[in-house]
């Protein structure tokens, strides 16, 4: 039993979020801005998406045919590292499954792992099984608008099963490995995958 | 971009609260004793879980604010319209009193002083708190690596550290602290009274050719607005590290 913070009551959420919320999570009704450096603002003229293999064969989209592809629509609680959690956000992108498909028709073999790298220079790593089946996607809007460059615009990485750091923003590639490796934060002392309600926030975590 | 690594498990440990220091009127410093703490790096921080008597639990990150050298673990927290856990903190407590807390968690947002400098650190209201981590490691770790701290307040009053900071700056020529007072400032004030903007990060900063470290924290525009900024005055990208907060509840 944990020590009891005298006089601490605290602000119980009603019962309907309660069990939405992860352990250690609170609900925001806000959208907090959380990212290691400057936002980078690269122009779609020059913005790609790649999926690259183990051998370097790469499947690439500007920004005009990855927007042709079919969309997917997907409504989700968010779960942030920092403990706010933000319940029923609005997305639209391409779902993995649907640039895999596509991948492996230009010969872009898929891996168990990818690392998910982005403009700016952040990585993050998570398993393919997190990303297919409807599980992943690269969203472009949030709630019916293009996506803001401060959250992630043009796109970002949508894996929001997991911890929200590993929905990368600004993605650019998505690149197979054979085995797990860290990625940024998860090399600075965060989860190697980041299940929220596991309460996988730290190394070590179990 | 590249982070060093953090390793080891990190475990609840008990921090007892040896004493409270009253920083502004909505944000004080809790001295903490907390048996076992594996030391931290400037610019780190600190999950705090508090416990109610039926086992309710709430969690909130909080910067540290104390070198590593310091004797204890000095968290300052600014209490938040309706915060669950910063109103508790800056309310109920006294000295005595019990809380969880692990870390140090984050290995990006970090200086020391092997890293060197020049050191150009922004701050918007409580985002001075890991900034002065560092300023408090550089002077106990004797530093002369030029530094300058460029921090904003609504008001003079809420201004936190301002004596310590103007006794570090008054004692060390190597240290430069500006502030910019947006609302209140003092009477007599020749200082900025307007938000940080490109002219007065170029004419407080450093010039890109020097290469400086820089550290951003504070609410959210705030630290997009400075960032952005310092790149488009032509600052490496990736020497430029950001650590962002709003009110969200905390």
């Amino acid at each position: 039993m944990p020590p009891i913070s005298r006089g601490f009551r605290g602000r119980r959420p009603e019962a309907a979020s309660r069990e939405r919320l992860p352990p250690g999570q609170y609900e925001t009704r806000d959208f907090p801005v959380l990212s290691a450096g400057p936002t980078p603002r690269a122009p779609l003229s020059k913005w790609s998406f790649s999926l690259r293999s183990l051998d370097g064969k790469t499947a690439r989209w500007s920004w005009e045919e990855f927007t042709t592809l079919p969309k997917t629509a997907l409504e989700t609680d968010i779960h942030c590292v920092t403990k706010w959690s933000k319940f029923g956000t609005k997305w639209e992108g391409v779902s993995i499954d649907t640039l895999l498909d596509a991948a492996r028709h230009r010969g872009v073999e898929a891996s168990p792992y990818t690392m998910a790298v982005c403009d700016g220079g952040y990585t993050t790593n998570v398993p393919l099984a997190d990303l297919t089946g409807g599980k992943g996607m690269v969203a472009y809007t949030f709630d019916g608008a293009p996506l803001d460059p401060e959250h992630g615009g043009p796109a970002r990485l949508l894996v929001p099963h997991l911890y929200f750091w590993k929905s990368a923003k600004w993605v650019r590639e998505l690149r197979f490995m054979e085995r797990d490796e860290p990625g940024f934060w998860e090399s600075a002392g965060y989860h190697i995958y980041g299940d929220p309600w596991r309460e996988q926030r730290y190394t070590g975590d179990p | 971009m590249t982070a060093a690594p953090t390793i080891g498990r990190l475990d609840w440990r008990v921090a007892t609260i040896a004493e409270i220091v009253a920083e502004t009127s909505t944000a004080r410093t809790l001295l903490l004793d907390v048996p076992g703490w594996p030391g931290h790096r400037a610019g780190q921080h600190v999950d705090v879980r508090l416990t109610a008597e039926d086992g309710y639990q709430a969690e909130r990150s909080y910067s540290i604010a104390s070198a590593p050298e310091d004797q204890r673990l000095a968290l300052t927290i600014e209490r938040l319209e309706d915060g669950e856990v910063s109103g508790h903190l800056c309310g109920e407590v006294r000295p005595g009193d019990v809380f969880e807390l692990r870390g140090p968690i984050g290995g990006y947002f970090v200086w020391t002083v092997k890293e060197g400098g020049p050191l150009f650190l922004v701050a918007g209201g409580s985002g001075v708190v890991p900034l002065m981590a560092m300023l408090r490691h550089r002077a106990a770790a004797n530093s002369r690596v030029p530094a300058r701290l460029l921090y904003s307040s609504r008001r003079w009053a809420d201004v936190i550290y301002r004596e310590e900071l103007a006794e570090m700056s008054a004692a060390d020529p190597t240290l430069q602290v500006t502030h910019a007072i947006t609302r209140e400032p003092p009477a007599n004030w020749t200082g900025y009274r307007r938000r940080i903007d490109r002219a007065m990060l170029a004419e407080v900063g450093w010039p890109p050719a020097e290469r400086p470290r820089m550290f951003v924290c504070g609410p959210t525009p705030l630290v997009e607005s400075a960032a952005n900024e310092l790149v488009a005055l032509g600052h490496d990208p990736s020497l430029v590290k950001t650590e962002r907060f709003g009110p969200t509840g905390g």
